[in-house]
């Protein structure tokens, strides 16, 4: 047994810890077969419901194929789930004692928060591939070629692990399971809110500054713009959507430097 | 005897304008059982979360094995488990499973761990529900599964932050034989708990708590001879019961309390008077007495006379 004394022992033990409480997320998946299940469906869902309910009324300006116009947005949605599960798994832990066990542990103390955040990680890669899958099927494709369509799916998983911050940090406040699953429905709202199903286009002045300046939006718009997928607004735009890859690499290091910190702060602190 | 393993010197603790802890001093010596006894909101829990280093106290110190809880933090986490009131264990995985991942973050090896999950799996009886999730088992099985997930590193000090609260009389019983058989083993095992027979089948030692501090210690005969033997004495005729406590009240020199609409009881004061003497007292006034009996006091007597509460504690 290696100690944590050393900084590199340290170091070393919070990766391997981590990569313990990965293993945990994936060990919790194969006992509950039907939450695969659900996200497999979800996607599959979503893509019939908004592609073709909503898609059989509104018209994408510019013109294009609305579930071509649509898929950036479900990736954004996806993409914006991390904070909500991360937050439900943290407060979960915190108020069934987990997280008092792992902290009266001789275990490396920042391996919580990173093993969260990287298991979430891997469950939102799995949900980015499905929906892939789901949007190839119902012809959505990226037409710029391979690095822009990877730069793409990076901007969603940078901006998804910064999200994923603000979960640990929320799930750490409220430390009540019930009232985090509570806040769960608050998400849907927010990614509404945004240019991610609809144009903001028409939407009221005070809206639609809103949802200009929503980073859903910035990361639909970025996604749209590199897999060349219609809706790319034009005109006079709000700073987010002029610039989308430099907004969400923006909200991305905003989100870090804030929520990091404060995260292994609530983490850490042992005031209760 | 031996340097104590745990000591808590002058605990202060205050949440917002709550007084958690006020100046409480705990020794445990080395492979003993301590009964911290308390009603509820005494402290306990705060003194507790203070020694597993999960809380910081705000004035005083507390060591585990020579080690500061605050400055040591690490050196104490390598030498306690805890186990809580809430079963700490993830009810998505299977015991196996959470044995396993919690002896990784022990830094077992993987050989290792999944070797000891498997010794504790046997030993403490649940090897046959191993591969099931956690939400199917009973509230017992999860308790004990929260105990054997702290034993792991084979802690020198085990805290167990009220071990059989909320469970059945023949789970409590299961708790406690796998308490018992810890002890032997030589962990020393600080043990919060408003159950008076808990206290009394496990302690060695009991430090009675209240308001945030410890207003008595001792062992449960220790405890129990403080007060003194009690005679309750149950009359034939309810009717008889002002003149049966007015012949108590002179034998004993206190105020008998009504235990029920035909019985009284009393302390009395240590030795002197003999079931003989008082039988024939009673027989004196023409007071029918259908059963007299001299006891020691049961630990609720003792707690609700140090206390000083009303109500009893469970």
């Amino acid at each position: 047994m290696t100690t944590l004394a050393s900084p590199l022992g340290r170091l070393r033990w919070t990766f391997t810890d981590g990569l313990t409480l990965v293993g945990r997320e994936l060990g919790r998946l194969r006992q509950e077969p039907g939450q695969i299940v659900a996200a497999l469906i979800f996607p599959a869902v979503m893509v019939v419901l908004f592609g073709y309910v909503f898609g059989s009324a509104i018209r994408v300006p510019g013109g294009g194929d609305y579930r071509e116009y649509l898929m950036p947005g479900l990736f954004a949605m996806v993409t914006f789930s991390a904070w909500l599960s991360v937050m439900t798994r943290t407060a979960g832990d915190a108020s069934r004692g987990v997280m008092d066990r792992f902290r009266s542990m001789p275990m490396a103390r920042l391996a919580v928060p990173f093993g969260q955040t990287g298991a979430d990680l891997l469950t939102g890669l799995l949900m980015l591939a499905i929906m892939v899958g789901a949007g190839l099927l119902v012809g959505w494709q990226p037409h710029h070629g391979l690095i822009p369509t990877a730069q793409a799916f990076l901007l969603m998983i940078v901006l998804r692990y910064a999200l994923s911050w603000v979960g640990v940090y929320v799930g750490l406040a409220v430390k009540n399971e019930q009232v985090a699953d509570a806040m769960v429905p608050l998400g849907l709202p927010f990614t509404m809110l945004s240019n991610a199903f609809v144009p903001t286009g028409g939407m009221p002045g005070w809206l639609r500054f809103l949802a200009d300046w929503n980073p859903v939006s910035a990361l639909t718009a970025a996604s749209r713009e590199l897999f060349g997928n219609p809706g790319v607004p034009s005109g006079d735009l709000a700073w987010p959507l002029a610039h989308p890859v430099a907004a969400v690499l923006l909200w991305s290091a905003a989100l870090l430097a804030v929520f990091v910190p404060l995260s292994l702060r609530a983490y850490t602190r042992r005031g209760r | 005897m031996a340097d104590p393993i745990v000591v808590a010197e002058g605990l202060h603790k205050s949440f917002g304008d709550t007084h958690a802890l006020r100046g409480l001093d705990l020794s445990v010596p080395r492979g003993a059982v301590c009964g911290v006894l308390g009603p509820n909101g005494a402290g306990k829990t705060t003194a507790v979360r203070i020694l597993a280093t999960l809380s910081d106290p705000d004035a005083g110190h507390a060591r585990i094995a020579g080690f500061d809880v605050v400055r040591d933090a690490g050196e104490v986490r390598a030498r306690i488990g805890l186990a809580g009131q809430y079963a700490a264990v993830d009810d998505k995985l299977t015991g196996r499973g959470n044995l396993r991942m919690f002896a990784r973050l022990y830094h077992l090896s993987r050989r290792e761990a999944h070797r000891r999950a498997d010794e504790l799996l046997e030993r403490f009886g649940l090897m046959d529900a191993a591969d099931r999730p956690v939400t199917g088992y009973s509230g017992g099985m999860r308790r004990r599964l929260d105990l054997i997930t702290s034993l792991i590193l084979r802690p020198e000090v085990l805290f167990l932050d009220e071990p059989t609260t909320g469970l059945d009389p023949r789970s409590r019983g299961e708790i406690w034989s796998s308490v018992r058989e810890l002890v032997a083993d030589g962990t020393t095992v600080l043990l919060t708990t408003q159950y008076l027979d808990e206290a009394d089948q496990l302690a060695d030692d009991i430090a009675v708590v209240d308001h945030g501090r410890v207003i008595a210690t001792g062992t449960p005969d220790e405890l129990k001879a403080t007060i003194g033997d009690r005679l309750d004495v149950v009359l034939e005729d309810p009717a008889a019961l002002p003149p049966a406590a007015t012949v108590l009240n002179n034998l004993a020199g206190a105020e008998p309390a009504a235990t029920g609409a035909d019985r009284l009881s009393v302390a009395l004061p240590g030795g002197g008077l003999r079931l003989a003497d008082i039988v024939r007292e009673l027989d004196r006034a023409g007071i029918a007495a259908a059963d007299v009996r001299l006891r020691r006091p049961t630990l609720d007597e003792v707690f609700l006379r140090l206390t000083d509460r009303k109500e009893a504690v469970r």
